[in-house]
């Protein structure tokens, strides 16, 4: 299987940011729970400021993909390089400190705070205040509190839910909710997005704003972009190259029209007449 | 019409985030203050250190237990062994230091309950739920039986039992129930409005983040070790200042099994009854559990005098008090506090329906 970036180079001279160096490669991952093979020697890079794909069908180990990338899953062999830096496995709070955010399949708010606290809980790695600062309503603590609430109206704003920002994210609807997980993510201004089906459950106007949403956060912030979907009318139209998964194994890769036409993935989608 | 915030605008963000937005608020909050400044000069003696110092000392160990319950949702059966701790060592603390102020020995017993909360914190990072409870419980017996072991905790008494020496601030003994009930009342309230601007800052988000959704708030930078040790650590200093008041400005003479499982189950009932995760559900909560069977008491005494065996009375009582909590947490099973804000609710509203 050949990459070629030919294409997306050529898209890349509208970008606000163009593509730079990889700034995630993965190499050699394989994973095993118990018996069970979840990703066998998988190997991929994301370049910085493009927008990444992972599609394959069901089981074929994309969420897992996304729980070794951020640390949640230590992968018994491969290694993890961010920016130059090579890494047996993450750990979670050390790939947040690193600028990667993701939001979950199954939606994963704080379910017993509101928009607003869901967003700032975001911003956790911007504040620094100890907790006697902020018992005792220190200056540092006051003044964290309303930057980092400026910082999280940006979001509010840019994500048009200025009007729910009060409401416990409980009572708001399934498509709310996904775009409150997208503005927490958001919130940690993060270098790698990683989007675990931001679109799964959604009727179309929904997810036309989803994408515009995507597609903004790349173009506004330069923000690198993982995302694990199913619609493939989607993913060809938003992504600017595609990984494909099949059984843990890694059945190809490029942009959206090679994988489109490639035969292994053809196959594993529609099946191989026996 | 009587609770709205018409009229009132916030223009910027530390405006919007302040302890109590709305200027209501802030007039029943100082009308409160006021009133349980001043309680002291009408009630007599005994309501002060029968009733009203062991309210206010039992809502701080609730509020203790809320935040390590409600705000931080870990399950704890061991407050009263933190408030032995508490208890306890602020004892030996003014025994064995001369001259230390009251407020100072305080503070002190509740940083020991603190770092006895952490180590027993610690099973917190494996297990959850049901199980950390029962974990928990190991707490609750260790403290009790090691301070009835051994006897250097109490000074040697030959009784096994301590009586707490007088409480000495700036050279001035509080030595009468209203003096008592000030201090109790000064440190209560100052805890309480620590404990509610943590709650409502970075520090509480970070507790109901772990609490919540544990997986998403270590993807977002929280340390699931830091922020539950944290919470186990804040927890039992407030259950260790509130042991210390406990057997100072209530009890006395205390001994170790004074705070036995029987006690950190009353809390925790004060907690679920209050409502989990807020600040004047612990003290709703202590209110109805430490308050109701004194007014059932009362009642019944009044209604059938000397007319009615005692025991039979007695018994009685507590059926009604125990059917009092079920009908409770059927009708309200997120406690008084939420009732309370229902009902701002509607005042928000009224006269008009909606």
């Amino acid at each position: 299987m050949t990459i070629s970036v030919q294409s997306s180079i050529l898209q890349s001279a509208q970008r606000a940011f163009p593509f730079g160096p990889p700034i995630l490669e993965l190499s050699s991952i394989s994973l095993r729970f118990g018996g069970v093979h979840a990703l066998t020697n998988i190997s991929f890079d994301v370049l910085e400021h493009e927008i990444r794909a992972i599609i394959g069908p069901n089981g074929a180990g994309k969420s897992s993909m996304l729980n070794v990338i951020n640390g949640i899953y230590a992968p018994q062999e491969g290694s993890i390089t961010f920016r130059g830096e090579r890494l047996s496995e993450m750990k979670p709070t050390h790939a947040a400190s690193l600028g990667i955010a993701r939001t979950f399949q199954n939606i994963a708010l704080f379910r017993g705070m509101s928009v607003l606290d869901n967003i700032m809980a975001g911003r956790k790695l911007h504040m620094h205040a100890s907790f006697l600062e902020v018992a005792l309503q220190l200056p540092r603590a006051r003044r964290e509190e309303t930057e980092n609430r400026a910082a999280v109206e940006e979001i509010i704003e840019f994500l048009e839910i200025e009007h729910i920002r009060k409401t416990p994210v409980a009572r708001l609807p399934y498509g709310l909710q996904k775009r409150v997980e997208l503005g927490r993510a958001l919130a940690a201004e993060p270098t790698i997005l990683l989007l675990d089906e931001p679109m799964a459950g959604m009727n179309i106007e929904e997810k036309q704003d989803m994408c515009r949403f995507i597609l903004d956060v790349n173009d506004h912030y330069g923000t690198t972009i993982v995302l694990i979907e199913h619609d493939m009318g989607v993913v060809m139209d938003i992504s600017d190259r595609v990984v494909v998964l099949d059984y843990g194994k890694k059945i190809g890769d490029g942009t959206p029209d090679e994988v489109r036409s490639d035969q292994n993935v053809i196959d594993a989608y529609l099946g191989v007449p026996h | 019409m009587l609770y709205r915030e018409a009229g009132q605008f916030r223009t910027s963000y530390a405006q919007d985030s302040q302890i109590f937005p709305l200027r209501q608020d802030r007039v029943g909050i100082a009308i409160l203050l006021i009133a349980a400044v001043m309680l002291p000069f009408v009630a007599n003696s005994y309501w002060l250190s029968a009733i009203l110092i062991p309210w206010l000392v039992l809502s701080l160990v609730a509020l203790g237990q809320n935040i390590l319950m409600g705000y931080a949702g870990q399950l704890s059966l061991g407050s009263a062994g933190f408030m032995a701790v508490g208890a306890f060592a602020c004892y030996n603390l003014i025994l064995r230091i001369d001259g230390i102020p009251f407020v100072v020995a305080v503070a002190l017993s509740g940083v020991c309950a603190a770092l006895v909360g952490i180590v027993f914190g610690l099973p917190s990072l494996r297990i959850r739920g049901l199980y950390l409870a029962v974990a928990t419980l190991a707490s609750q017996f260790f403290i009790v039986w090691a301070l009835d072991k051994f006897g250097w905790f109490k000074n040697y008494d030959p009784a096994g039992v301590i009586t707490a020496q007088p409480i000495v601030m700036f050279g001035h003994n509080f030595a009468t129930p209203r003096e008592k009930y000030w201090v109790v009342l000064a440190i209560v309230a100052v805890l309480a409005l620590l404990a509610k601007n943590m709650a409502r800052g970075s520090v509480g988000r970070g507790w109901m983040a772990v609490r919540d959704m544990d997986v998403a708030a270590e993807v977002m930078g929280f340390s699931l070790l830091r922020t539950k040790l944290q919470a186990f650590a804040i927890s039992s200093f407030y259950c260790g200042v509130g042991g210390a008041l406990f057997a100072f400005a209530y009890l006395q003479t205390v001994e170790p099994s004074a705070f036995g499982i029987d006690l950190s189950f009353r809390i925790l009932f004060m907690v679920i009854i209050g409502g989990l995760g807020t600040i004047m559900g612990s003290f709703l909560g202590a209110g109805f559990i430490l308050l109701m069977p004194i007014f059932l008491n009362i009642f019944f005494h009044s209604a059938f005098g000397k007319s009615v065996d005692a025991t039979i009375t007695s018994a009685l009582e507590q059926v009604i008090f125990g059917v009092m909590i079920i009908m409770f947490l059927i009708f309200e099973p997120l406690g008084l506090a939420r009732l309370w804000q229902l009902t701002k609710e509607r005042l928000r509203l009224w006269p008009f329906k909606h």
